[in-house]
């Protein structure tokens, strides 16, 4: 049974993910255990696709697309954020008003 | 599946593990990418041992190489590579609450996936797993594929506005 292990692994890399999201304060390694989390999740899809035919990895493409453009979007933020109070700590962003 | 195939198998698999596990507890932000791209590289070795190398290579392509070297690049323009003086880590009590959270959802998980795994075994490795893939692309999922690409527009648009625009009011 090496596919459920397999999404074991996954669940594993994905709750690391989590935990990595509520307890760092740091907007950009928030932002790369997101992209942990997605990796993981791409990880069940791969396996799934071993089960279930190939649609699996067409959603494994879709959504490294999605990953590639939230990553952009979030780190023009994060330059952003960088400019106006000098560092990338959450702490800071309290109101969405300057 | 040969012993040698499953010893790599877990072998990736541990990898990928550690190499997370060292992730989520660096304080840098230049060595925690670093062991996010060596988590990638331990998956991409698991998506070919699970008859996906288009996948893989998309995964080493397009995650370890072109999205962490943007993660890098801003860490490098922002110059944040040493740890700063402020706690990264949140107080004791959220830590706590963060690892139950955690542990709650990995046991969620692994009972779920234990209950409804259907007993499939490995099917016959195909010699050629990018046409099927581009056709399911081209056909079944096409007005996803094209919505993808809108959303790249938008999203090339709005990361230039956004990191164009000056600090003035």
């Amino acid at each position: 049974m090496m596919l459920a292990d397999a999404l074991i692994v996954s669940a594993i890399l994905f709750s690391i993910g989590v935990v990595g999201v509520l307890t760092r304060r740091n907007a950009i390694i928030l932002f790369m255990c997101v992209e942990l989390m997605l990796n993981a999740v791409n990880l069940s899809f791969v396996v799934f696709a071993k089960m279930h035919g190939v649609g699996g990895h067409v959603f494994v493409i879709m959504v490294m697309t999605i990953a590639a453009a939230e990553a952009a979007v979030g780190l023009a933020i994060v330059i952003s954020v960088f400019r106006h109070f000098g560092a990338v700590d959450l702490q800071n962003l309290k109101l969405l008003r300057r | 599946m040969t012993p040698f195939y499953r010893f790599q198998f877990y072998l990736f698999a541990l990898m990928a593990i550690g190499a997370a596990l060292l992730f989520v507890t660096r304080k840098s932000p230049v060595s925690a990418a670093l062991w996010l791209v060596n988590v990638m590289f331990a998956l991409s070795g698991l998506y070919v041992m699970l008859d996906a190398p288009f996948v893989a290579a998309v995964q080493v392509l397009v995650y370890a190489g072109a999205i962490m070297v943007v993660f890098v690049f801003v860490v490098m323009l922002l110059n944040l590579g040493r740890p700063n003086a402020l706690p990264d880590l949140r107080e004791v009590s959220v830590r706590i609450g963060a690892g139950l959270v955690g542990v709650a959802l990995l046991a969620n998980l692994l009972a779920v996936r234990r209950e409804t795994l259907p007993s499939v075994d490995f099917a016959p490795a195909v010699d050629n797993v990018v046409t099927p893939v581009a056709e399911s692309l081209f056909t079944d999922y096409l007005l996803a594929f094209e919505l993808t690409s809108i959303l790249l527009l938008v999203a090339i648009i709005g990361a230039v506005v956004l990191a164009k625009r000056r600090a003035v009011a």
